[in-house]
């Protein structure tokens, strides 16, 4: 193990840590949900920016990954009563499989309209979810929670922990593939899709297995929230707004190293929850939608980029 | 030159055709190229010289012909794995990775196209030999979006050469530089063929094809008008026509 | 049960309500279509002509489709400083344009979303007019005279673009400049004035849209979700910037949405556009009848 990675082992360690501490220490239950989302939100941008930023391949089908990854544990826990963990796993296959199917649109489609259809099929699965009866269609589903095991003395707690644990997977995940080889062909690829192949990179089998890691891992992060609302409907389950804020995040922070998701998300989600509280959420769309204006005209390359810039500076100065 | 003992080809191309809708870039094109040899593409703009680079790297399918490379049929073959079996290429407009560096650019081909089994460490060195060998030393740590002319230029054959191919296609690597820059790419293709490596070089400029090939090969609407010896091609009267156009 | 008469009804509205898709798409397959302007903001513009004409109709007592003729400069306007915004950010700077493009204008859309909840509220809003609410009687069909207005009102419109783009010195520009920026150069003609010109039109035609789509139905803040579906699809199947073909495009959307309406219900219509949209993206991504891929 590299010094680099002892010291990511050891904060992952440390957060986890800290984290499960905080479930038993606090009793206060605002933080768990409010952090909750600020959670889901990181691990989500994280797992997004795999397709979305390494091999560029933007893809506004978040709800849809995410919004099956709901309905899954509905489905489960309503047929079966399936166990939280058990939820996360399937949700997880089901959206490998996503995966592999948007792998294979990005045959057909390049840039742009690659991203229109991914719009298309988050559309489509929601119409779909909607009229489907076993799962409550468009009015939506209650759903009660199991008896919360130990050591966790409240439900939302464990969620938040098992949240935390989904962020630091999805992280180490993100990490690996940066500084493997699969980072660096996605890399390539993204900058000139010929030029990777005729360099010896296989490109669609690349591809694909950005899809299917990004897609698992959104379906994943999407299934413990059917047990954090007790309810699912498809239209919050599907919102759009989970791509463009998953998106924004990403762009905010920066694509081009694995913590720049993490930064976006911190920053967007612990100022929209702040914001949603204090004012509305209407506020709250509406300044994402003008962080994501300000960061694209302003800061393409993201806070990384800013950072970046300014140490190159720097260092030019020195 | 060429005796009944001669070596197998390293690159057999029969009876190969792509046609674009009903327009027919290359038609019935075969040639054989030996282990080591220095080969010379020409032709006037548009006679197919890049669709058929395409189609040896893979770009392109072929319907009908085939492409053997070291006795194997890789007509089947995607690009990468094409690189991997030791078909290299450069483009005529240089693709680098413009998000990387000049060293990580090589770092792709050594990743996914050099053979298994080599260390990271072993990979740098031989990514440094190769940078200093095309004159790129120093600039291994600038990003490839900031490099001149010559120095993409420099940069895609150093690529190339990083995915140790047996067979290399420079597609047109000297245009558009300057008289004195050509000579040194041209004396950088003739360093990399005394090693063992046979070049296929697609050029407009005469004299760098005259210096260079041991054979050229011209192409004129997609057929193959005339093949030999450097002179020999010369003085071919449809090779002149074609360049002439009358 | 399904009967033929049913079946039929269902064509004529479909009809009608496709060449109404038409007029709300023309401003796309001009900006997305011709420009290649990742214009994804497009129906949110649109939602919001339906706004201003919602409030000159409930405060002015303006009938609405005087109220689109109204707004129609000021959009023009809007549309050639959002361009200039556009270029200035995007495609001077050149690479991935595209995506960072459709990121800026999702950005603008949930911008204009929220600007209008605030205003108006949720709510779904309407106008008052004399062909608002009822409708035309012929045996057993019943045909609501707003779809006639925005069926009459959208083949007008569409064929005045068709002639602007094809007879004036501007149109031919505008349409040469998606083709070949060369031969624009020697012309004569600036190619970024041109492409400025030609969103500004493209959003001036939003006026008149946005009247449309709030005679023909009421409107709510995020309306434009759905019309990011329809409108793209739309275009996309036309093949890009194909104005006779929008229309014809169009046409089809409609009578496919009303068919299923008619047979499965409501609740399957919200997915008919982006599922035709996402079918011709995968099987023919030039379009039906596109003039490039």
């Amino acid at each position: 193990m590299t010094r680099n990675s002892m010291a990511f082992w050891t904060g992952a360690a440390v957060f986890l840590a800290a984290v499960f501490v905080m479930t038993q220490v606090v009793g206060n239950q605002y933080p768990f949900f409010a952090g909750y989302v600020i959670l889901q939100f990181i691990a989500l941008a994280v797992a997004w920016s795999i397709l979305g930023g390494y091999a560029g391949y933007v893809n506004f089908g978040t709800s849809a990954f995410y919004g099956v990854g709901v309905y899954s544990s509905v489905f489960l826990v309503k047929a079966f009563g399936a166990p939280l963990p058990l939820q996360i796993l399937a949700a997880a296959a089901i959206g490998a499989l996503m995966g592999l199917a948007l792998g294979v649109l990005t045959l057909r489609m390049q840039g742009i309209f690659f991203s229109i259809a991914t719009i298309a099929l988050t559309i489509i699965i929601e119409t779909a979810i909607t009229n489907w009866r076993y799962v409550g269609g468009a009015a939506g589903i209650q759903i009660q929670r199991p008896p919360v095991t130990a050591p966790f003395e409240n439900y939302v707690q464990m969620l938040f922990f098992v949240q935390a644990l989904l962020v630091v997977l999805a992280v180490a995940i993100s990490r690996y593939i940066q500084n493997s080889w699969i980072g660096r062909g996605l890399q390539a690829l993204r900058d000139d899709e010929l030029a990777a192949e005729c360099t010896g990179v296989p490109t669609l089998r690349l591809r694909l297995l950005a899809c299917v890691i990004s897609g698992a891992l959104l379906c994943a992060v999407g299934a413990p929230a059917a047990m954090y609302l007790q309810y699912a409907d498809p239209g919050s389950a599907f919102n759009l707004n989970y791509s463009v804020t998953t998106l924004a995040m990403s762009l905010i922070g920066g694509t081009a190293h694995w913590s720049g998701p993490i930064i976006g998300a911190i920053l967007l989600g612990t100022t929209q929850q702040l914001l949603t509280v204090t004012i509305s959420s209407e506020v709250n769309v509406l300044v994402l939608g003008l962080m994501l204006v300000l960061f694209v005209v302003g800061a393409p390359q993201g806070i990384i980029g800013l950072v970046g810039r300014l140490r190159g500076k720097k260092e030019g100065g020195a | 030159m060429t005796s009944s003992d001669a070596p197998a080809p390293l690159l057999r191309i029969s009876a190969l055709t792509k046609r674009f809708g009903g327009f027919t870039a290359l038609s019935n094109v075969s040639v054989d190229i030996r282990p080591g040899e220095r080969f010379g593409l020409i032709g006037p703009n548009g006679s197919g010289k890049t669709t058929l680079i395409n189609c040896i790297s893979g770009v392109f399918r072929t319907e009908p012909g085939t492409v053997l490379f070291g006795g194997e049929d890789v007509t089947p073959l995607q690009p990468h794995q094409r690189t991997r079996r030791g078909i290299s290429r450069s483009f005529q407009i240089p693709r680098p990775f413009r998000s990387m560096t000049v060293a990580e650019n090589l770092m792709v081909a050594l990743d996914f196209a050099a053979h298994e089994h080599v260390s990271v460490g072993q990979r740098q060195d031989s990514m440094m030999s190769i940078l200093t060998q095309m004159g790129l030393g120093s600039k291994a740590n600038v990003s490839a979006a900031s490099l001149s002319q010559v120095e993409l230029r420099k940069m895609e054959l150093a690529r190339a050469m990083a995915t140790h191919p047996k067979l290399l296609i420079s597609d047109e690597a000297m245009a558009g530089l300057s008289s004195s820059e050509v000579d040194e790419v041209l004396d950088l293709l003739l360093s990399l063929a005394g090693r063992d490596i046979t070049i296929i070089m697609i050029e407009h400029i005469m004299q760098a094809v005259m210096r260079f090939s041991e054979r050229v090969m011209c192409l004129d609407a997609g057929r193959i008008i005339a093949l030999g010896t450097p002179t020999e091609v010369m003085a071919d009267r449809r090779v002149q026509e074609a360049y002439l156009g009358t | 049960m399904f009967s033929l008469d049913l079946l039929l009804d269902a064509v004529v509205i479909g009809v009608l309500l496709g060449c109404f898709y038409g007029a709300v798409s023309l401003g796309l397959s001009v900006s997305f279509g011709l420009l290649d302007v990742p214009h994804v903001a497009h129906p949110a513009f649109l939602v919001l002509a339906s706004y201003a004409v919602y409030f000159l109709n409930e405060h002015y007592a303006v009938d609405p489709l005087v109220a689109g003729l109204l707004i129609t400069p000021v959009f023009f306007v809007f549309g050639l400083a959002a361009y200039r915004l556009y270029y200035e950010t995007f495609e001077k700077r050149g690479s991935d344009a595209g995506v960072r493009g459709i990121a800026f204008f999702f950005g603008v859309a949930f911008i204009i979303e929220v600007l209008i909840i605030l205003q108006f509220g949720v709510d779904q809003r309407s106008v008052t007019a004399d062909y608002v609410g009822k409708a035309w009687r012929f045996g057993d069909f019943r045909i609501p005279y707003r779809l006639l207005v925005a069926f009459a009102v959208a083949t007008v419109l569409t064929v005045l673009l068709t002639l602007y783009l094809s007879k004036t010195f501007m149109g031919r520009a505008i349409r040469a400049v998606a083709q070949d920026e060369v031969a624009l150069r020697l012309m004569g003609a600036d190619p970024l004035k041109v492409k400025q010109w030609a969103f500004g039109i493209a959003t001036a035609v939003l006026g008149i849209a946005g009247a449309l789509l709030i005679i023909v139905a009421p409107v709510d803040p995020i309306l434009d979700r759905a019309y990011i579906g329809r409108t793209f699809c739309v275009v996309v199947m036309a093949g890009l910037g194909s104005m006779s073909g929008t229309l014809v495009a169009a046409i089809i959307l409609g009578v496919a949405e009303s068919i299923v309406l008619t047979l499965f219900g409501a609740s399957w219509a919200p997915a008919i556009s982006f599922a035709m949209l996402l079918g011709v993206l995968a099987v023919r991504p030039q379009g039906l009848f596109g003039r490039r891929s």
